[in-house]
């Protein structure tokens, strides 16, 4: 089922929480929202649920507009942050709710019930659990409780809050495969939010960029990474390093430092890159001239993360390369290198601007 | 190493001290209204039970026990559920509103009841005109218990489900279920212990309340008596073995309650042991 959002908005007390929001979703998509905290992304989720009333705006599931239709018809599946299982009831009963609180007349029987709910367990591997109560699980556990129970009336509309929020790592990956899975699977539409950009990236078929109750972005996890709309976007999607210096005639200097950038107004100007897009070399090239020392390493995996240091730079740049780069060179603490950078990214208000440098 | 306080000539002492003050202060106390009421012997105390006064008195303190618990419960819950699940102007004023019956005298409510629903009260000359009278019978009793014990159930309530939150009932209503299954199902379920010990409090007072009940009960022999109410008049009256009577049917009650929540309390304990 797809999701139309128009221009929805909110505002609670003084607070902006949501400026007018559109965003259209496609059947079947799996859609992030992802932004720091505060940034609205909740509050929209519990809109489109149902659980929190917009000011203004329609929503519309399909044809249906379901803007004044209650959580309870909006037929859709709502998994929380920290579950929100019912403590006093076993694991069967968290998943049967749903089904035993339909009006008599759809209410399935009690066998058919007992057969749903054994069939909701056994694709969320508890078949073994159901008789357990929420505080007897781990945390993963309780999480694909959430998830059977929320899946059990099938509805069009699966939203998720936060839902690896408070698992550790290697049980948030394994959950995030098996959702992806599940997804693939049913068929659902899916709304999640999240502040985790990785869990965003990998998981989502879009996502939805948010801040200040605003949708900086909504594009592809690829597209968000190589082609970030503005400085916010590019900002929250990874480690950043910054370049600050005055451009003239195509060159950024910025003390004995130097490099050219083709294309960029004359002016102070502050330019951005990624770890993964410093190069090391042990002797300058016309195109850069920028001198550093190696401050720290980090074998981190494939890579190793380098802290590079250097007069003309305000803080560390932070540099990833490979092992056999980190060999090429002799890279030790202390060495004296050049940076070279295969591309810079500068934002202003008139959108963002991409540099390409002739090196890598 | 030894902790502060940990001493073991301390601790014997801390222990000896506190044994022999409960002992001194209240278990001794106990047994005297046992052994006074008693000292007759059984056949007398028998007699003075069977009072007919005695049995009024029982009959009445029951019958304001059971309108006062009903009502209480159910605007416990009702108060509760407005204070944690809604936001509205007003909202903090009303919390600390709850606690006047708290905080005052429970003479002067049974005073300003008095003023209000008197015959020559703002209420009671209007409803005297309609041939209701509240004072001086049953109903300003019912009232005044009403007042004195009402927030006992909500403020048993009321942090309870603050710290639970409103996640669940969110959930079910996401599943689709309606008010009365959310309350029945969800909410009632986790209160259940703390709801049930706000019942045990609200009874354990509405039985032994004497200080409002003497102001609008007029002490009417055999019509207006609650059991409090009995024992003080029997001892004015130099029946001190009456007295006594009563004072352990209420000495024997305040046993039952005090059983029934070290009961609830085990019980919630052990089931948190199991979780």
């Amino acid at each position: 089922m797809s999701i139309r959002i128009s221009q929805i908005d909110k505002t609670y007390g003084a607070t902006r929480a949501l400026e007018p929001i559109d965003l259209d979703i496609r059947d079947g998509e799996l859609i992030g929202l992802l932004g720091p905290s505060g940034s609205g992304k909740t509050t929209l989720l519990r809109i489109v649920a149902g659980l929190e009333q917009a000011d203004g705006g329609t929503i519309h599931f399909g044809e249906r507009e379901v803007t004044q239709v209650h959580v309870r018809e909006r037929r859709i599946g709502f998994v929380f942050q920290h579950y929100a299982l019912f403590r006093h009831m076993s694991v069967f009963e968290n998943v049967a709710f749903g089904l035993r609180a339909l009006p008599r007349r759809q209410r399935p029987s009690n066998s058919d019930i007992r057969t749903r709910v054994m069939q909701l367990l056994e694709m969320v591997r508890l078949s073994a659990f159901a008789e357990r109560f929420p505080a007897q699980l781990s945390g993963g556990q309780q999480q694909r409780v959430a998830l059977a129970r929320a899946l059990a009336l099938k509805p069009d509309v699966l939203l998720l809050d936060e839902p690896f929020g408070a698992l550790d790592a290697k049980v948030r990956q394994e959950l995030r495969r098996w959702l992806r899975h599940l997804h693939e699977e049913l068929g659902f539409t899916s709304l999640f939010v999240t502040h985790d950009q990785e869990e965003a990236l990998e998981l989502s078929d879009r996502v939805v960029v948010m801040s200040n109750g605003r949708v900086e972005q909504i594009a592809t996890p690829d597209t968000l990474y190589r082609e970030p709309a503005n400085r916010f976007v590019f900002e929250f999607l990874g480690e950043v390093n910054r370049l600050e210096g005055d451009v003239a005639n195509g060159r950024l200097t910025c003390g004995n430092a130097s490099v050219s950038v083709p294309g960029v107004e004359p002016g102070r100007r502050e330019l951005l890159l990624r770890p993964h897009e410093v190069h090391l070399a042990e002797h300058a090239i016309p195109a850069a001239h920028l001198p550093i020392t190696v401050a720290a390493i980090v074998p981190v995996g494939a890579e190793v993360r380098l802290e590079l240091e250097a007069d003309w730079l305000e803080e560390p740049w932070l540099a990833s390369v490979s092992h056999a780069e980190f060999e090429r060179l002799g890279i030790t603490r202390g060495r004296r290198l050049f940076a070279l950078p295969s591309r810079l990214h500068g934002f202003d208000a008139a959108g963002a601007q991409n540099v390409a440098l002739p090196v890598g | 190493m030894i902790r502060i306080g940990d001493a073991p000539g301390v601790r014997r002492l801390l222990i000896g001290v506190a044994l022999v003050l409960t002992a001194l202060f209240l278990l001794l106390p106990l047994v005297a209204i046992f052994a006074q009421a008693l000292m007759g012997g059984i056949d007398l105390y028998w007699q003075n039970l069977s009072d007919r006064y005695t049995l009024a008195a029982i009959g009445l303190t029951l019958l304001v026990t059971l309108l006062t618990v009903p009502i209480n419960l159910v605007f416990g819950i009702f108060l509760a559920w407005l204070v944690t699940r809604f936001n509205f102007p007003g909202r903090r004023l009303l919390q600390t509103l709850i606690d006047i019956p708290f905080a005052v005298s429970p003479v002067v409510a049974g005073l300003v009841y008095l003023l209000l629903y008197g015959r020559n009260g703002w209420l009671g000359g209007w409803l005297d005109g309609y041939d209701i009278q509240i004072m001086f019978a049953w109903p300003g009793i019912v009232l005044v218990t009403i007042f004195v014990t009402c927030p006992f159930v909500a403020r048993e309530l009321i942090p309870l489900m603050q710290a639970q939150g409103a996640r669940e009932e969110e959930a079910a209503v996401t599943l689709g279920a309606s008010g009365w299954t959310i309350f029945r199902r969800v909410t009632l379920p986790k209160i259940r212990h703390a709801l049930l010990y706000g019942v045990i409090l609200t009874n354990a007072r509405a039985v032994g309340e004497f200080g409002a009940v003497s102001v609008v009960a007029g002490a009417i022999r055999g019509q207006t008596n609650t059991l409090p109410l009995q024992v003080e008049q029997l001892y004015q009256d130099y029946n001190t073995v009456g007295a006594f009577t009563s004072a352990s049917l209420l000495a024997l009650l305040a046993l039952l309650t005090l059983a029934a929540k070290a009961a609830l309390e085990w019980r919630a304990a052990r089931r948190e042991s199991l979780a």
